[in-house]
């Protein structure tokens, strides 16, 4: 129990994994939650990638843990930009209604 | 026990649970802005797991890029729309049971199979970047980011300019209707452009 190991950090990831899941099943109506959600998701995936890359002495997984920071970073600026010009639009940020595309 | 060893698992247990629970809150908040405010929190709680994994470099990163950009990026977003919050939660517990069932499934189907993980015989012999002894985190991290994954970082550089460019590109808009200065068209102009002379004969009108 107090002696924390590989299996510690996987379970957290794991618990932050499924909260994200969680949000983006709950959250329906609100897109800003969903894109936090996914973040809360890479943000576990980050988390056991550093967890290997302790665990197997190898730095691979933190420098590829950087990438996905940066990948996650775009995505945000790219979605909250897409949210902003969805909402001067339409007026709502409801995702049941973003059907606009759908030919 | 003794302290020296009690301590990082204390520190542990405490960073998880409160990464755990301020990640719930960001899913669970009614308020966006509260979520945004979670979001930071279990940044910070993560960045605390990644110092005690031992990289120390990429927890700093973490509080920096998010905290200092991502977070407050969500945090004018949510606030800049005039959004009904009470409207937004609307379906929160219909969807309730199902998002919950899903979850917990995945968390046991996830915790049973980190815990059932063995680490290969061959993995050591299979590592890109080994960690030498007495290399601290920054030293070892950048020694392999500007050599091994130079490619790899432009290519993340040149994914931030894309990311940058498109967010311009679809925030930008010109209103129509509103006058506004032309610079090129003010350069190109020259006198002859400007100036016409008419020759207006008595009694008429141009």
């Amino acid at each position: 129990m107090m002696d924390i190991g590989l299996g510690h950090y996987l379970a957290v990831a794991a618990i932050m994994f499924s909260i994200g899941v969680f949000g983006i099943f709950v959250n329906r109506k609100n897109v800003i939650v969903i894109l936090m959600s996914v973040e809360l998701i890479l943000l576990s995936v980050n988390i056991n990638f550093v967890t290997f890359s302790t665990y197997l002495n190898d730095l691979g997984g933190q420098v590829f843990a950087l990438f996905v920071l940066t990948v996650a970073a775009a995505e945000a600026a790219v979605g909250l930009a897409i949210l902003v010009v969805y909402f001067r639009n339409r007026g709502n940020i409801a995702v049941a209604d973003i059907n606009l595309m759908k030919g | 026990m003794e302290l020296a060893v009690l301590l990082p698992a204390i520190a542990f247990y405490v960073f998880a649970g409160a990464a755990i629970a301020f990640a719930f809150g960001v899913v669970a908040a009614r308020n966006p802005v509260r979520s945004v405010l979670f979001l930071i929190m279990t940044f910070f709680s993560a960045a605390g797991l990644f110092v005690l994994l031992g990289a120390e470099f990429l927890a700093m990163i973490l509080v920096m890029v998010y905290v200092g950009a991502v977070a407050v990026l969500f945090l004018f977003v949510v606030m800049m729309l005039d959004i009904d919050f009470v409207e937004m939660k609307q379906g929160f517990a219909d969807y309730l049971p199902l998002g919950g069932l899903l979850a917990f499934v995945l968390t046991v189907e996830l915790i049973v199979l980190g815990a059932s993980w063995s680490i290969s015989g061959k993995a050591e012999e299979l590592r890109q970047a080994p960690i030498t002894e007495g290399q601290d985190n920054l030293q070892a991290f950048s020694a392999v980011l500007y050599t091994d994954y130079a490619f790899f970082l432009e290519a993340a550089g040149l994914v931030l300019l894309v990311a940058m460019i498109g967010a311009i590109v679809l925030t930008n808009f010109h209103k129509k209707g509103v006058k506004r200065q032309n610079i090129p068209a003010q350069v190109a102009r020259r006198a002859e452009d400007g100036v016409e002379l008419v020759d207006v004969k008595p009694g008429q009108g141009i």
